[in-house]
């Protein structure tokens, strides 16, 4: 799988190689949209239905990217539990109203876009000249492997982050209980 | 290679994270509300994401770091999604706006 390919060997159109190429560049292609739409759509609504879009999109990634219990997880947590709050957020906190016509920002219009440009170019440079050096797998990395991963090196940071969780949960009610009448 | 095989490839993923990064960091300046500057800031960890799962498939010696770390990543977004809009809810609350424009009572 991970030897490089020369021009010689591109797999037919309708093999099985080819197919998945062909699901990998359409996957592409949909995350992509649906981040487009996530960053510049003018409505929350139409924005949040991007992300989700973007959001299944990567899961596929993972799947490409030898885990499909992160893809499983990216669905569950981001598309099934994150996505939903915001959608909750929008209800509740914004109502769809006239555009305002005011000064814009600084950076909202062509500087943004100028910075993110450069990031972007930045960091594409970064990942194409440098020389990657793979290491050996010592491991497999399945769920198994994870699982005890999980509860032997990375105990203590399982444990800070179910804490950090409650914590987050508690706050946030905590914040948005403040002020309410009725 | 041809463009069938670039799943292959680690420098695919890692400019499709740097292009889904970028896409946060348009949203996050472009934005004018809290809740879309949410969402693009949730744009930037999925690309932040990929980048880590990519290194995990393609150069670290044990494939399950990678993956915990992403996990860890949710968690954390999880945690910052619930924080992030329960101060927007009580902003609008207490503004009856999420406009980042109108939201200047600490200007100087």
């Amino acid at each position: 799988m991970n030897s490089p390919a020369s021009f010689m060997d591109a797999p037919a159109l309708f093999s099985a190689d080819g197919l998945l190429g062909i699901i990998f560049l359409i996957m592409i292609a949909v995350t992509l949209t649906g981040g487009f739409i996530a960053a510049t759509a003018e409505r929350l609504v139409r924005a949040l239905a991007g992300i989700v879009i973007c959001f299944t999109g990567v899961a596929g990634f993972y799947y490409f990217l030898n885990s499909p219990f992160m893809a499983m997880m990216q669905i569950l947590i981001y598309v099934g539990a994150i996505c939903i709050t915001i959608s909750f957020a929008i209800m509740l906190a914004a109502p769809e109203r006239t555009r305002k016509t005011g000064p814009a920002n600084l950076l909202s219009g062509p500087l943004g876009f100028i910075i993110a440009a450069l990031v972007f170019g930045g960091m594409c440079a970064l990942a194409l000249r440098t020389q990657w050096e793979p290491f050996a797998k010592s491991a497999t990395g399945t769920v198994r492997e994870i699982g005890i991963e999980l509860l032997t090196n990375h105990s203590m940071v399982f444990e800070l982050i179910s804490l950090v969780l409650l914590i987050a949960i508690i706050g946030a009610i905590v914040i948005a209980r403040g002020g309410r009448t009725g | 290679m041809s463009l069938l095989t670039i799943h292959h490839y680690l420098t695919t993923y890692l400019v499709f994270g740097a292009m889904l990064f970028s896409l946060g960091i348009y949203g996050l300046l472009t934005r004018r509300t809290l809740i879309g500057m949410l969402i693009a800031a949730e744009l930037m960890l999925a690309g932040v994401s990929i980048n880590f799962m990519a290194f995990n498939r393609f150069l670290a010696p044990d494939p399950a770091v990678g993956q915990i770390f992403a996990l860890f990543i949710m968690a954390i977004a999880a945690a910052e999604a619930a924080i992030g809009l329960s101060i927007v809810i009580a902003v609008y609350r207490h503004f009856k706006t999420v406009d980042t424009e109108d939201l200047i009572n600490l200007k100087g």
